[in-house]
């Protein structure tokens, strides 16, 4: 595992924000940080940039405790991010890359070729306040990565992006993975994460409620619902999928019909075909998967329900 | 290059690269030496218009006694009563009219001076001045003693001049005037008064901008939060010292400038100046004595201030300087840090500045008696010490008082360091929150881990 965290506890006065919170990113992966508001997500992201730090628990970066040096080897995109209003771009730019470590000469050089890649080379003499918010999530975009780091952790990277723009952000992202980087990234755009995650891991009020990889996850939450196109008459399709078979809706379209079939447990789609396929003519079948988003609140709702057991 | 200095560089770069900061370093010490040279220089632009003043005196003893000075004229007009005067003087060119009621031996408060512009003091000194000349004259005649002038003129010649003299450790003896240390002693007590204040609460602001713009978190990423504040009031403060020593080294050139232009013969109106013109009228002396009164006096004035241990005050100054702002930055500091806009900052930002208020209050006390109950112990608490020490300092305190002050400061600043660090390091990443003092004392507690 290239990056761990090993039962974090975090308590603010009052509040308690991690609560045994583990973590485990293999490297290369993208990996999804979820949550709702107030999760606890940006307090474990804090603790792993070493702005907080843990009550009990422990970080670990390929199997070592993290060190203050390793704030070099991590680019931190925050979610609540900005930048001096009254700097230049380009001086800004280097002052926050030497920050990480860089020498003034290699800033300016990796500066170059991203800015020429960006095509923003423009912008090096401007003040931040001349830009859009936008041009300045690009610039911030630029600086996190800047110094190549191992492990890049992005906070709602997206937020403040426009379509085409975030498409460039994360084709990027996916390069940066390519190039060998880790990236752990917190969203609440379910979209995004069934574009580019591998793994997530799932917080509510404190606690880790489900973690794993992405296609694992929605193999475990489907409701083997199958969509089946045909033609032929729907009351024949009932009567020959029998009773352990649930219609839930048949749309009648003009050339063939759509119906929406629950399988039983232990059915499967071979199963099924071999039921029906003497009696209908079937014009296609899939099998739905539940979306990010609808386990997302499945799973949240679930554990937001008064548990006394637990308790 | 350690990320400190990085941080410094840049605090420092971008501020001393600002307009403002290169405006006020120039305007500064011309702005001192204005208020030297400029108050002397308009009261005498007033002297040089002509004023006419009509005299009403119904008893007509004293008209004739009120004599012409050089602006001010005085005419009697004998046969004329009050009511035709006030009706007419303005037309008749008059910029007022002296009334003389009655006898003023038996009734002093018998005469007026009608205008429709305000009474000048010049113009009221010198009626009241011979008036009084004149009545005086009168009240001794009165006593009918033979050879009474030469007794008065006698009586006058009796003077005793006393010099106060300091006497240093080592016996030396130095010349002070009781004038110029004050000043002194002002001049650096509103210096860190002021350089506090300004350059504290730019620490504020400073803080402030970093979290309203959201890069706080960005940068503390990569450096600890403590780094971040340190390296912004160290920054500051380097500000505000080549601040001040760009002022030194300005009015130095404006102060040798000056005495270069005054021992040219040259005539430069000072506040010295016009007193020393005013002392003179009374004697009537000659213009060109006065000249050499002037110059005498300006050399009297260097060599009063050169007897000041300026070095140690100096010394000093920096050393309580950069102690009073350490502490009161690291306030700011966290003040900026616990705030979310400047605009509910009011009610935090009074009660750190009233300490500092208050001790430009206690230093102006400190002059009657700069070595005093109250002087010594707000010169030691570290809150007031660095103004109402610096406002003892030329009169030279104990060694051991100073020594005992610096160490409480160094102490108190380090604590306050230690305390504006925890809560800055949570203030700077809450957002949205409306603080108040206990929530301030919660991150002072838990943010210890």
């Amino acid at each position: 595992m290239f990056l761990e965290a090993k039962k974090v506890v975090k308590q603010y006065a009052a509040h308690l924000a991690l609560d045994h919170v583990d973590l485990e990113v293999p490297e290369g992966s993208i990996y999804g940080l979820l949550g709702p508001n107030g999760a606890g997500k940006t307090t474990l992201i804090r603790i792993i940039n070493q702005i907080t730090g843990p009550d009990s628990g422990e970080i670990l970066i390929n199997g070592q405790k993290l060190k203050p040096e390793d704030v070099h080897r991590i680019g931190y995109l925050p979610e609540e991010r900005g930048l001096y209003k009254k700097m230049k771009v380009g001086e800004q730019a280097i002052y926050l890359a030497r920050l990480k470590g860089l020498s003034r000469n290699d800033a300016i050089k990796k500066l170059k070729y991203w800015f020429e890649k960006f095509e923003i080379q423009a912008w090096w003499d401007k003040k931040v306040e001349e830009l859009s918010k936008g041009m300045q999530q690009k610039i911030q975009f630029v600086v996190t990565i800047l110094h190549d780091p191992k492990l890049l952790i992005f906070d709602e990277p997206f937020s403040g992006f426009d379509p085409i723009n975030a498409n460039l952000l994360k084709q990027e992202i996916i390069a940066q993975k390519e190039k060998g980087a880790t990236i752990l990234f917190s969203t609440h755009n379910m979209g995004s994460v069934e574009e580019i995650c591998d793994h997530i891991t799932l917080i509510n009020k404190s606690k880790t409620i489900l973690t794993g990889q992405v296609d694992d996850i929605k193999q475990e939450y489907k409701d083997n619902l199958i969509k089946l196109d045909f033609t032929g008459d729907s009351d024949t399709l009932d009567k020959f999928l029998g009773g352990d078979y649930l219609i839930q809706n048949i749309i009648q379209n003009h050339r063939m019909n759509t119906a929406m079939v629950q399988m039983p447990k232990e059915g499967s789609i071979n199963q099924m075909v071999s039921k029906i396929i003497d009696h209908v003519e079937i014009q296609g079948m899939q099998e739905l998967l539940p979306s990010m988003n609808e386990i997302f609140i499945k799973v949240v709702e679930q554990s937001n329900q008064p548990n006394p057991v637990n308790e | 290059m350690s990320k400190i200095s990085l941080i410094i560089q840049r605090e420092y770069l971008t501020r001393v690269r600002k307009k403002s900061f290169i405006v006020m370093s120039i305007i500064g010490p011309v702005l001192f030496g204005a208020m030297m040279v400029l108050p002397a220089w308009f009261s005498s632009m007033e002297d040089t218009t002509e004023k006419r003043i009509a005299i009403v005196d119904q008893t007509g003893e004293y008209a004739e006694q009120i004599t012409d000075t050089e602006f001010l004229k005085f005419d009697w007009l004998q046969n004329s009563n009050q009511q035709e005067v006030a009706s007419d003087y303005k037309e008749q060119g008059y910029y007022a009219y002296l009334f003389i009621e009655k006898d003023l031996l038996d009734h002093p408060d018998a005469v007026t001076i009608y205008s429709d512009a305000q009474i000048t003091i010049d113009v009221k000194e010198h009626i009241s001045r011979k008036l009084e000349q004149l009545l005086e004259q009168k009240k001794l005649a009165s006593y009918n003693i033979s050879g009474l002038d030469a007794i008065i003129k006698e009586v006058n010649n009796v003077k005793v001049k006393v010099k106060t003299i300091k006497l240093g450790e080592d016996g030396t003896e130095k010349e002070s005037s009781q004038f110029i240390t004050i000043m002194a002693a002002l001049v650096f007590a509103m210096l860190v008064y002021f350089f506090v204040l300004l350059y504290g609460t730019q620490v504020m602001r400073g803080v402030l901008e970093e979290k309203t713009s959201r890069i706080v978190e960005v940068i503390v990423s990569s450096v600890k939060p403590f780094q971040l504040m340190m390296g912004k009031i160290v920054g500051i403060a380097m500000v505000a010292l080549t601040q001040f020593a760009i002022w030194v080294v300005l009015t130095m050139m404006l102060y040798f400038g000056i005495s270069a232009f005054v021992f040219d013969g040259g005539k430069v109106p000072t506040r010295m100046d016009s007193q020393i013109e005013s002392v003179q009228a009374l004697d009537d002396n000659s213009n060109s004595v006065e000249m050499t009164e002037f110059q005498k006096n300006f050399t009297d004035v260097t060599s009063k201030i050169k007897a000041i241990n300026l070095v140690g005050i100096l010394f000093a100054f920096v050393f309580y300087f950069i102690g009073g702002y350490l502490l009161y930055a690291s306030l700011f500091a966290a003040l900026g840090a616990a705030l979310d806009s400047e605009a509910d900052s009011q009610q935090f930002v009074m009660p750190v500045m009233m300490p500092l208020i208050l001790s430009i209050y206690v230093a102006m006390a400190a002059f009657r008696n700069p070595a005093g109950d109250l002087a010594f112990w707000f010169s030691m608490i570290p809150f007031t010490s660095p103004i109402v020490m610096m406002a003892r300092m030329p009169f030279e305190p104990p060694i051991w008082e100073l020594i005992l002050s610096m160490l409480i400061l160094t102490g108190t600043f380090i604590f306050t360091t230690w305390f504006a660090g925890r809560i800055y390091r949570t203030g700077i990443l809450m957002y949205g929150k409306k603080v108040s003092y206990g929530e301030l004392w919660k991150w002072f507690r838990y943010s210890g881990k």
